[in-house]
């Protein structure tokens, strides 16, 4: 019901954003994770674009094309920073 | 707790919790379906009323324009927060260590080439918000964006004029007090607070929407800056004490 309504670009854009999804939680690796995040958001750009929605897919590019990945990329480098002087310490 | 204990909790709970979000699915409206008036009514009112071709960005700075003011300071005040928790001047001084520049050239050019793009995408972005998709708040991450990729493909050298307090606080108030100040014009001249004051100009027209685009730079100002000071804090606190070799890998 809900699939016969959905004009074929809409249901590419929603496909693409069920299958970034898990890819997200799935990857371990935290700076990993940030990148495949990013590309994820991009997947949900796609998504309110073809939906009619571009103000929302601007806010949606600019927080998770730079606002997020920053901030989880700085977390962590401050953490390797920090597992490395422990390391040094360690000598 | 041991493991069959916490399966067999775990049993109901899922049942419990599938056959409540399946019940909600089945009962959604279908898709594309829109029952809200508001949204009807400011597609109706928001262009003949404000000349804005951008009904969103009327709405967001002019029928809910307090909604909007109350947005940035929930910003400001998460900048100021940050800015507090992380602030420690000796880190200051080590961050003036990174002057090494990024090695692989390609790289560079093609973030140089970013750095341009990006900072016009976000202006045009500002600059056009009320008239095409846009506004302050997408332009704003944007262009701030452009500039830490200024630290990313240069230096820190270059990037510095771009964290300095000094230069950075007073815009954050400017960006920030400037929304409050242009209510607060409105209440002086006896209407009420945010109340559109300036002439509304021609629809699709730069100089259009009254106070909008006041409002609009207001908000831009305030957004970029605040990333910027965001960013600034980051990277003093978290990447800087990494060693060069580390940080350019």
């Amino acid at each position: 019901m809900l699939l016969a309504t959905l004009v074929p670009l809409q249901a590419v854009a929603f496909g693409l954003v069920a299958l970034g999804a898990p890819l997200v939680v799935l990857t371990r690796d935290p700076l990993r994770q940030a990148l495949v995040n990013g590309i994820y958001g991009v997947s949900l750009v796609c998504l309110f674009v073809v939906l009619e929605a571009p103000d929302p897919a601007l806010s949606m590019l600019a927080v998770s094309g730079i606002g997020y990945p920053l901030v989880i990329l700085a977390a962590v480098a401050r953490s390797r920073s920090h597992e490395r002087t422990k390391d040094d310490e360690k000598r | 707790m041991s493991r069959r204990v916490r399966l067999l909790l775990l049993g109901p709970a899922l049942l419990g919790l599938g056959a409540l979000l399946a019940w909600a699915i089945a009962g959604l409206p279908a898709f594309g379906d829109y029952r809200g008036p508001y949204g009807f009514v400011l597609n109706r009112i928001v262009a003949p009323l404000r000349h804005t071709t951008n009904v969103v960005m009327g709405t967001t700075f002019d029928v809910r324009g307090i909604d909007t003011m109350g947005e940035e300071f929930i910003l400001y005040a998460a900048v100021v927060g940050v800015t507090l928790l992380l602030r420690d001047e000796t880190r200051s001084r080590q961050a003036e260590r990174r002057t090494r520049r990024f090695g692989n050239d390609t790289v560079r050019l093609v973030g140089v080439g970013m750095v341009g793009g990006g900072l016009l995408i976000g202006l045009w972005l500002m600059a056009f918000g009320y008239i095409t998709p846009g506004g302050g708040f997408q332009g704003g991450v944007i262009a701030a964006g452009a500039i830490v990729l200024l630290y990313l493909v240069g230096s820190h050298r270059d990037y510095r004029p771009f964290r300095d307090e000094r230069f950075l606080d007073p815009l954050e108030g400017i960006g920030a007090g400037g929304y409050v100040v242009v209510g607060l014009a409105a209440l002086a001249s006896g209407a009420a607070f945010l109340t559109n004051l300036f002439g509304l100009g021609t629809p699709g027209m730069l100089r259009s929407g009254g106070s909008i685009p006041v409002l609009n730079w207001a908000s831009a100002i305030a957004v970029t800056v605040a990333m910027l000071l965001l960013f600034a804090e980051f990277l003093e606190t978290y990447v800087v004490p990494l060693e060069p070799e580390d940080a350019a890998s």
